[in-house]
């Protein structure tokens, strides 16, 4: 509970018993089949007759030995029971493992070598000190520091007031004087680099169980007994390091940045050209590794190197951070310079991994080269009593932080009664400011520590305008009129966007979208809407009216539009089927209504007129228009070829809506209730089919007078009764006065006027 | 017997025999009327001696009375069985379903959002919304996270032009505000956010809902009591909550806020992965140099900020158990929050 959460504890073996240590006395073929072979194990008292299948069974060696009753639990399953069997006629009294089978290694081809030393008989899991655990911390980008088992250590030990105790690493003897020359070109990103040449190793050897086990628990695989070392020092200590044949370097190391249009071929093969600010060492003729993140193949080592030229050095975090990420890769190397390696480390690390590589592989080491950039300044923090209780809400003692501090490494280099100055441990990359240490200082204080308080008082800055609709409304006003809600992803199919909206130019497009049916920022709602009505109807969903809204995107001269838009997709029923209704389907007229009710909820005036777009049919689409003409909505049927395209059944509506627009609202001005009559009056008039009805309502509204305070058509006839070409629309209009009843007469006289301004404007005759 | 009297107990027979209303009125014309045979018998009482009048007349206007009672009870039997009929007449099948709209319902990230935004504006939380499409400046450097920065390489972000992305996180929100006006500030921001990463437990696309108080006198105490009121109120449950230190560039101290899990009451389950403890929201004080960025003060200002993942919020209230249900948009699973 300070910061390092524990991801994850896996034991280091399967659960087994009795494996032991067996020696292999001789190995015979099986009578009767080729790949088998009969054996005699040594288990430190006795001999047993074993058939095995491994090809790298021999005579002497010694290998885990599963006797007659022992017990191996996979991870998943029934625990597995050694029992004697025949195997192609011949008896086995046990069984000889691989790593693989004790759950000591991912994958094997054969029996699991034991030293030769291994005590024959011992318990493996004595042997291997299975009784352990490996814990898997998952590490916050700040603590560089804890990547480490030193790390580790050191922050358990901060947390449990014990002493840290590390592996004693003593300088290992100089034997020749051969030095490879290093310089820093680019001191600012290479405050320090040591090198050191080891002649005559000898690689002819196993890398001993013991570093391979800690390697395997930690995560890592055993290579070669170089990288080996230079991976367990990395593991250790947190400091990595780089061994270059030093056979194939040339004339001396530079530490410096790439000239122009140069190239290295990585340790994976890979030929990358480096960009200007990537750290590269160079020796005289070409680059040899990206620093701190990988070296290069020319001057790697194999099996067959002799002389190693060791690397360590401190890179500093912001000449790594990002350069690995940007060439598409990321190392155990390139992971820890980034977050911060300890620049005191170094010399420490190269005698380290000196010592262990002489151990393994023998040879002679050189004296260590070091060469010294610009160093960091020690960091210097100044903290706040008063700061404390500010920022936490908690009062600490200045002995505790004393305290507290210290034991983290930080050394007081001042103290007043207001405060502390400390000096940050070369260790810490987080710590520059005030925060951080009173970061620290909650840490360890313990989170718990601090009083959940009241919140705070009450402050409240409460808007609300009747200027604007709360989205809110609007949306429940589309569940009561049946429609449900759905959320669709604001990056689509560009051909279904192509398909549905025909806006290619404005269509804004990801650089690197998850997959290429999800390519493009939606420019309309409707595609989304389309698909997910075509996921439902492909589910046997008859009636489906969803809704969604949210942001549309594009980009108009060079300008990025985001717009909220309020979407809507219906087909199927106007009600849901019943025992009494028609099952009439929803149509243009339908939709269109609950268009008119959403768009007049703020109480804003709104009209439509024809319009002919994509993805509409070009006869039964309508445009919404506020009162100063922008166009804020669209409305239709789905154009019948899109309808076929999509795979679509007939009959679909949709709407789309500026919400902008929609959530714009007046506050209402009350008139004074007329007290006197209303007077009403039906107009049936004959006019061209091909006249919109708008037109006839409008001019009526200019012709009909100021009191006119009620028009609607309450009957469109088209049929026997008038002429082919023509259609009969019946109006009602009603007429009040505010302060006086109107009379007959003027009624009449406004009625004239409306039948002659029909007549003579749009050709319209009164219905007899 | 007396010509009244016949006529009453005539009359009397009559009205009860009467079958409806209409029968009923034509008899009581017949009899009552201006021209009716009671109105004839008391024009008839001049016919007789001068002494006797007074006595027939009584006579039969107590008769008169007599029948409109008779008439009075009739009409009230009659309207009462009439009314028997037509209600008998009338039974309808109650249990047939009626006709309605069918009922349409919000997504369950709206209602989540809705209900965190419902919980915040009791405490004076205003609610601030802002571009999904967003400069790298307010995604990242505005909050503390520089271009090499290792944090940038956890976000997985969506680029639509250099310098510009899909927004990772509606962080940048609370910059916008705190660019435009003035501390103290008190805000969420709900919103949808985009990371390039797609599989079982991530989506693309989700929604956050970030919260930002800054103002006098705010300290970690503070931060702490709100998200628990905060969890406590969504979740209608009154378990331990706890804070962890964990790291986000952008605040500090920073912690990740774990409760105890609602599905097993901290026994450890599927669902908290066993550990009794699920993982709610990240939150902190916020980092002193991304208030100086945005313009205020932090030697006088101090502020906290959290952050919430909405489909987990829903996932663990509803039960949701796998993220994709989200955004395949089928009819099965919305209605179910209908």
């Amino acid at each position: 509970m300070a910061g390092l959460e524990v991801k994850g504890v896996s034991a280091v073996s399967l659960e087994f018993t009795n494996i032991v240590v067996g020696q292999v006395d001789t190995v015979d073929p099986h009578p009767d089949a080729d790949k088998l072979r009969v054996c005699l194990v040594f288990d430190g008292s006795t001999r047993f007759q074993v058939v095995c299948g491994a090809p790298n069974v021999r005579t002497g060696m010694r290998a885990p030995f599963a006797r007659v009753g022992a017990e191996i639990q996979p991870g998943d399953g029934k625990p597995f029971k050694i029992k004697t069997a025949r195997l192609r006629g011949v008896e086995s009294n046990g069984m000889l493992c691989s790593a693989e089978e004790l759950g000591l290694a991912e994958s094997s081809d054969g029996l699991m070598e034991l030293p030769d030393d291994a005590p024959v008989g011992s318990d493996l899991r004595n042997y291997l000190h299975l009784e352990d655990v490996s814990i898997e911390l998952d590490l916050t980008p700040n603590r560089g520091d804890c990547l480490s088992v030193n790390g580790v250590a050191r922050e358990v030990g901060v947390l449990a007031r014990m002493p840290l105790s590390i592996p004693d690493i003593k300088p290992v003897p100089v034997l020749h004087n051969e030095e490879f020359p290093v310089s820093i070109t680019a001191r600012q990103q290479c405050p320090r680099y040591l090198g050191r040449v080891i002649r005559n190793i000898n690689q002819d050897v196993e890398v001993p169980l013991w570093m391979q086990e800690k390697l395997r628990r930690s995560g890592m695989r055993s290579i070669d007994p170089i990288v080996d070392v230079t991976n367990y020092v990395l593991m250790e200590l947190g400091q990595p390091m780089h061994a270059f044949d030093y056979r194939k370097l040339t004339a001396g190391i530079e530490v410096r940045l790439p000239h122009p249009h140069e190239t290295i071929t990585l340790l994976d093969g890979k030929e990358v050209e480096l960009s200007e600010d990537t750290l590269v060492i160079a020796d005289a003729e070409k680059p040899v590794a990206m620093a701190g993140i990988m070296g290069g193949l020319s001057s790697a080592v194999s099996r067959d190197t002799t002389d190693v030229f060791l690397e360590c050095a401190f890179f500093a975090p912001l000449a790594v951070a990002g350069r690995a990420r940007s060439y598409g890769m990321h190392t155990d190397a390139s992971h820890r310079y980034e977050r911060g390696v300890d620049h005191t480390l170094q010399h420490r690390a190269m005698e380290r991994a000196t010592g262990l590589l002489l151990q393994l592989v023998g040879g002679e080491a050189g004296p260590v080269t070091e060469a010294v950039g610009h160093l960091p300044e020690s960091e210097k923090v100044a903290l706040r009593f008063n700061s404390i209780e500010r920022v936490l809400g908690v009062c600490l003692k200045p002995s505790e932080v004393e305290d507290i501090l210290s034991r983290l490494g930080f050394d007081v280099v001042e103290k007043t009664a207001a405060g502390l100055q400390v000096d940050v441990p070369s260790f810490r990359f987080d710590v520059s400011i005030e925060a951080d240490l009173i970061e620290e200082l909650a840490r360890i204080h313990g989170y718990d520590k601090i009083p959940a308080g009241q919140g705070v008082s009450a402050r409240p800055r409460v808007e609300s305008s009747e200027n604007s609709l709360e989205l809110s409304r609007i949306r429940d006003h589309l569940v009561t009129l049946g429609y449900q809600e759905v959320i669709s992803y604001s990056f689509i199919d560009p051909k279904l966007s192509k398909l549905v909206t025909a806006t290619e130019e404005s269509t804004i497009s990801l650089q690197n979208p998850i997959s290429e049916d999800m390519g493009v920022m939606r420019t309309s709602l409707l595609p989304g809407l389309l698909n997910s009505l075509k996921y439902n109807a492909n589910r046997q969903q008859e009636r489906i009216r969803l809704f969604e809204s949210g942001l549309c995107f594009r980009r108009v001269g060079g300008v990025t539009e985001q717009t909220p838009r309020l979407g809507a997709v219906v087909k199927g029923s106007l009600q849901p089927k019943n025992w009494s209704n028609e099952h009439k389907l929803t149509d243009f007229f339908d939709v269109k209504g609950d268009v008119e009710v959403l768009a007049s909820l703020g109480g804003t005036d709104f009209s439509f007129r024809p319009a002919q777009q994509s993805p509409f049919h070009p006869g039964q689409c309508a445009e919404l228009l506020s009162t100063n003409g922008e166009v804020v909505g669209i409305l239709g049927t789905l154009h019948p070829a899109i309808e076929r395209k999509l795979g679509l059944e007939e009959g679909i509506c949709l709407f789309e809506l500026e919400l902008d627009h929609l959530l714009e609202a007046r506050l209402p001005q009350v008139n004074a209730l007329s007290k006197f009559p209303e007077v009403s009056r039906d107009l049936a008039i004959v006019v061209k089919e091909s006249i919109p009805t708008d037109e006839i309502t409008s001019l009526l509204h200019k012709t009909a007078g100021e009191n006119l305070c009620d028009l609607r058509i309450f009957d469109i006839y088209q049929g026997d009764a008038v002429e082919k070409g023509k259609k009969s629309v019946a109006l009602g209009l009603t007429w009040q006065h505010p302060s006086r009843t109107l009379g007959d007469d003027e009624i009449n006289t406004v009625i004239e006027n409306c039948v002659k301004a029909l007549e003579n404007q749009l050709d319209a005759n009164l219905r007899n | 017997m007396s010509g009244t009297d016949t006529l009453l107990a005539e009359s009397i027979q009559a009205i009860s025999a009467a079958e409806d209303e209409r029968v009923l009125d034509y008899l009581r014309v017949q009899y009552l009327g201006k021209k009716g045979s009671f109105t004839e018998l008391l024009k008839s009482l001049g016919n007789l001696p001068a002494a006797e009048r007074p006595a027939a007349g009584q006579s039969i206007n107590r008769a008169k009375k007599t029948l409109q009672n008779a008439i009075d009870k009739r009409r009230s039997e009659l309207v009462i069985a009439a009314l028997d009929d037509r209600l008998a007449s009338e039974v309808l099948d109650v249990t047939l379903p009626g006709r309605r709209q069918g009922k349409g319902g919000l997504h369950p990230i709206t209602i989540t959002i809705e209900r965190i935004k419902k919980i915040f504006a009791s405490s004076g939380y205003v609610v601030a919304e802002g571009p999904e499409i967003e400069d790298e400046y307010h995604n990242f450097e505005a909050l503390n996270i520089p271009a090499h920065h290792p944090a940038r390489a956890m976000h997985d972000t969506f680029y639509v032009s250099p310098g510009t992305v899909l927004r990772t996180h509606t962080s940048p929100v609370q910059i916008h505000v705190m660019e435009k006006g003035e501390a103290p500030f008190r805000m969420i921001c709900p919103g949808r956010v985009y990371r390039c990463d797609s599989d079982l437990t991530h989506s693309p696309m989700f929604h956050q809902v970030e919260g930002l108080l800054v103002d006098e006198n705010v300290s970690m105490a503070d931060l702490k009591g709100t998200v628990e009121e905060f969890l406590r109120a969504y979740f209608e449950a009154e378990m331990p909550i706890r804070f962890r230190p964990s790291y986000f560039p952008f605040t500090e101290p920073s912690a990740e806020v774990d409760m105890g899990c609602v599905h097993c009451g901290g026994k450890g389950c599927r669902i908290c992965g066993y550990t009794g403890w699920l993982e709610v929201m990240g939150c902190g004080m916020v980092h002193p140099q991304v208030l100086t960025m945005a313009g205020v003060d932090n030697e006088v200002y101090c502020g906290f900020a959290f952050g919430m993942g909405v489909e987990r919020l829903a996932m663990l209230r509803y039960g949701v158990s796998d993220l994709r249900l989200y955004f395949d948009n089928d009819l099965r699973f919305l209605r179910q929050f209908n």
